[in-house]
């Protein structure tokens, strides 16, 4: 079969650096191809080179396109063809509608004045084709990440789309929405659309890929093909990393003791919606050296829980009671939340994590500057001895502590966020999505952060919408739906399928 | 003073120079602008009185660029500034003159000139409070805020002064900015010996300063400037300076204006570099969120950084009334354009979490030199404009179009 894209002999090189070497990859007509590799492996560079990013004469090898060589100078000559990428950030317009996004750049309109009955069944057309039921009218900002998404696809599907390339589309969805995605692939599959699927999530790539393109520090390692034998998570990540994990979850031995935090009905509403009851009388305890998972659903309201118990960074007509050690605390402001000793470790590091402008020793004690000053006076040397402490203890990869927090990798920038959060000496600490987009080496570090934390007897809550990881790491978990508590387990006793099951039940009544 | 440290095996030079290219460019550009000038205008630029003019005619820019920087690095404007120092140097004057609208003439109603000047740098700053307080506790765009505070001061201050000009003032008060520092030690007609003694002592000081620092960072492994460059930069330092204070003692000394002018830079530089508060106001610019959510009270540090820029508009206002001896009407219009063209020629970021103080001084000084040189040459003040708008527009380029390089 003729492929529909063969990159051959693929060579990219930045100063100093050789991003890619030798890279080829072949995709079949109607088949879902996963590319996977470690974070700097070189997936996002062979994108950029497929898409046009980085224009022919900047690269060495050969792009052809159903056989014949191609030459793309940007994002444009790469559509036209029928090349689509949707990036990890989406690239949608919040406070436009998506009949607008979808037609952006390719209005349908006469001598610049735009038919809108033209642009709204269209999209109606191609919105029933990824399977949204929204109004084309809707604006982007009032849907979901897991239903923006699927606008990016219908804006692909818009542009005649041959091959799509899709980056890391489930980073953000839940698990249904998750699957719904991976259906729809399929679907296109079907239809004989190609897919490149670039994924973090191996379960992911087992259940649709057809083939699997493995990348190891700029270089094609093997490719995969699962439609003639059986390939097995273990066998991917060994070529990923080169290396065997014998083990996906580091060994734990703390010791449990007290209980340090309390929550007792905790009740939140939304921040512009005073009607809208977002958190639900919500109880929660954690002893010292405990891990304590929140299972749920995206719009669970896990985050919301969270944020709003830190300090009421989220929310309005806050209700219920805070106990630390036994004592009721004041945590109405998030200086006073930090001063009773939470720490809330943000799902969103580039956002809420991050002072990205700024250098990793600035981040690190943003959140303590007091612990490196006297009487308001920063003590550049001890601010710089423990930014390297904490470079050292967390491992955190770079070339010094001046290094610009922008310019790092995604494992190595929730470090930075962890260190900030650490050197504030929390009791409690909530991590939000800790390895949300992180390579697997990097996520196995993440976990041994956690257990030394445990191990140091704080407590720590781990909110994560990825289920194996939660069963790995945690010794507790709670299950969250609606902004209410639907359910808790020891981890022994829990799987992946009793805690979709308890949050199914919740939904019945 | 000190470059930030950053740790390599070994100091090279050439990486180096290149690195930190954009902290030696604003100075070289000034040094060249003056060199420049000192040929077109036939040598008169550096004479001590037109040096001694330059420092008269630009320190009220240079004290609100200051506090104008501090706004920038937290990703405000303020564009009141230059109505607020107006405003307030002719509530000075009302003060002093007591030509109080009700008590016209009434001499219990005459302030002396400190208390006037407690007066005045404190109503500046509860201006700039109120201001502030709309920008940080109701989020009201700062560019709204203080477009309105634009408007009202302006108004107030034509409303104050009866739209004629008041004035004079006692010599107490025009001493601010037409005095000069005693010579202490008794130097003759036409050199003043303090002003080369303390040129020399801020020299060595900031030298053994300098030095002290650097064998710190040596201890720690952290001196990354290469010794070369550390003693060039001090070497250069000192020689400007010393050079600089010949050249006034030639005239009638060190001007008041400069000492404060003086005292007030070395406060801010040691705020925006060593202090918590200066810390979190480049976290603060630099993102808004992650630094709220760090437990930093982003709320009251916008409020604070409002009411200081307010106390030096206050005062700024004060040094410009006395330079004129009369409080008109027409002061302060324009000046926030001349204190935000420093900061951003300066090498401060639009989007905030970028500045720096020694920036914007020497870009209020490129202002001043250009402003002094041209004027000496006779160019006319429409073409001024045109080169001054060009000057900031090339400087900002330049610093995004390297940016961008690297």
């Amino acid at each position: 079969m003729q492929p529909i894209l063969e990159m051959q002999h693929i060579t990219k090189t930045f100063p100093g650096v050789k991003a890619l070497t030798d890279v080829n990859l072949s995709v079949l007509p109607g088949e879902i191809h996963a590319v996977v590799g470690e974070n700097g492996a070189g997936k996002s560079t062979l994108m950029k080179v497929l898409s046009g990013v980085y224009p022919a004469g900047t690269f060495d090898g050969e792009i052809r396109l159903e056989g014949v060589a191609q030459q793309f100078n940007s994002i444009a000559d790469s559509e036209n063809t029928g090349i689509v990428i949707i990036h990890q950030e989406l690239a949608l317009i919040p406070l436009l509608s998506i009949a607008e996004n979808i037609f952006l750049g390719h209005e349908t309109a006469k001598y610049g004045v735009i038919n809108w009955f033209e642009a709204i069944s269209r999209s109606k057309a191609l919105l029933n084709k990824v399977g949204l039921k929204e109004h084309p009218n809707t604006l982007i900002a009032n849907i979901g990440t897991g239903k923006q998404q699927l606008v990016e696809i219908a804006k692909a599907l818009n542009k005649n789309v041959k091959l799509l390339i899709l980056d890391e589309p489930t980073s953000s969805l839940n698990e249904n929405d998750s699957n719904a995605l991976l259906e729809l692939l399929r679907g296109f599959k079907a239809q004989g659309i190609s897919s490149i699927l670039i994924t973090h999530k191996l379960n992911e790539v087992m259940k649709v890929a057809d083939r699997i393109t493995i990348l190891r520090d700029g270089k094609t390692v093997d490719t995969l093909d699962t439609r003639t034998a059986k390939v097995s998570e273990d066998r991917i990540i060994k070529a990923m990393v080169g290396r065997e994990l014998s083990e996906r979850y580091p060994p734990r031995n703390a010791k449990i003791g007290e209980t340090l935090l309390e929550v007792k009905n905790w009740n939140a509403y939304h921040p512009q919606n005073a009607e809208r009851q977002m958190i639900k009388n919500v109880n929660l305890t954690v002893k010292a050296g405990e891990v304590v998972g929140i299972a749920g659903l995206m719009g669970a309201g896990r985050t919301e829980f969270a944020m709003s118990v830190f300090g009421r960074a989220y929310g309005q007509k806050i209700s219920g009671e805070v106990y630390l050690k036994g004592k009721l605390v004041d945590v109405s402001t998030i200086p006073k939340a930090m001063a009773a000793g939470l720490a809330y470790a943000t799902e969103d590091r580039k956002t809420y994590g991050l002072v990205l402008i700024d250098h990793i020793k600035h981040n690190i004690t943003l959140a303590n500057l007091g612990g490196v000053a006297s009487r308001g006076v920063v003590n550049d040397i001890a601010e710089l001895q423990v930014a390297n402490r904490y470079r050292k203890d967390l491992a955190i990869r770079c070339s010094s502590v001046y290094q610009t927090t922008v310019n790092l990798s995604g494992g190595n920038q929730q470090k930075v966020v962890l260190s900030k959060w650490l050197f504030s000496g929390p009791d409690v600490l909530i991590l939000d999505e800790p390895t949300r987009g992180i390579d697997v080496g990097a996520k196995f570090e993440i976990y041994g952060i956690i257990n030394r934390l445990a191990e140091a007897g704080k407590a720590v809550i781990m909110i994560s919408s990825e289920m194996p990881e939660l069963l790995g790491v945690s010794d507790r978990i709670y299950i969250m739906n609606e902004g209410r508590m639907v359910g808790e387990m020891p981890t022994k006793k829990a799987s992946q399928e009793s805690i979709m099951r308890t949050i199914m039940k919740s939904w019945e009544h | 003073m000190s470059t930030p440290a950053i740790i390599v095996e070994k100091p090279n030079l050439s990486s180096f120079i290149k690195s930190h290219l954009r902290d030696y460019v604003l100075l070289i550009a000034l040094a060249f602008i003056m060199i420049y000038f000192q040929f077109t205008t036939d040598g008169t630029l550096f004479r001590p009185v037109n040096l001694t003019n330059i420092i008269l005619q630009n320190s009220y820019i240079i004290v609100m660029a200051l506090g104008m920087l501090l706004v920038i690095i937290a990703g405000h404007i303020d564009l009141s500034i230059g109505s607020v120092s107006g405003f307030v140097g002719a509530i000075a004057a009302l003060l002093m003159t007591g030509t109080m609208p009700f008590f016209k003439d009434d001499t219990i109603f005459k302030f002396d000139p400190f208390t006037t000047g407690a007066i005045c740098v404190a109503l500046g700053a509860a201006i700039g409070a109120f201001q502030g307080y709309f920008i940080a506790y109701y989020k009201i765009p700062a560019f709204i805020v203080t477009l309105a505070g634009m408007l009202v001061f302006k108004g107030l201050e034509l409303a104050a002064l009866g739209g004629s000009s008041v004035g004079p003032f006692p010599v107490t008060f025009q001493r601010l900015s037409n005095g000069f520092v005693g010579d202490i030690f008794g130097g003759g007609d036409g050199f003043n010996i303090l002003a080369l003694v303390v040129g020399i002592a801020v020299s060595v000081l900031l030298i053994l300063f300098n030095t002290k620092e650097r064998r710190a960072q040596v201890a720690h492994g952290l001196a990354e400037e290469p010794s070369v460059i550390f003693w060039g930069r001090n070497a250069i330092i000192a020689f400007a300076l010393i050079g600089f204070c010949w050249l006034m003692a030639y005239y009638k000394g060190l001007p008041n204006v400069l000492v404060v002018m003086s005292v007030l830079i070395a406060l801010f530089m040691f705020i925006t570099k060593r202090t918590t508060f200066g810390r979190r106001i480049y976290a603060l610019g630099g993102n808004e969120k992650a630094t709220k959510l760090s437990g930093i009270n982003t709320e009251r540090l916008t409020f604070q950084i409002f009411t200081i820029m307010g106390a030096l508009a206050g005062l700024a206002g004060l040094i410009f009334a006395a330079r004129l001896n009369v409080a008109t009407p027409k002061a302060g219009a324009g000046f926030e354009l001349d204190v935000i063209a420093a900061c951003f020629i300066g090498g401060a970021a639009v989007t905030g979490g970028v500045g720096k103080v020694m920036g914007a001084v020497i870009g209020a000084f490129i202002i001043g030199v250009m402003n002094n040189g041209m004027s000496i040459m006779g160019v006319g003040i429409d073409w001024q404009q045109v080169i001054k708008g060009a000057v900031l527009l090339l400087a900002v380029f330049l610093d995004v179009y390297y940016k961008d390089k690297r």
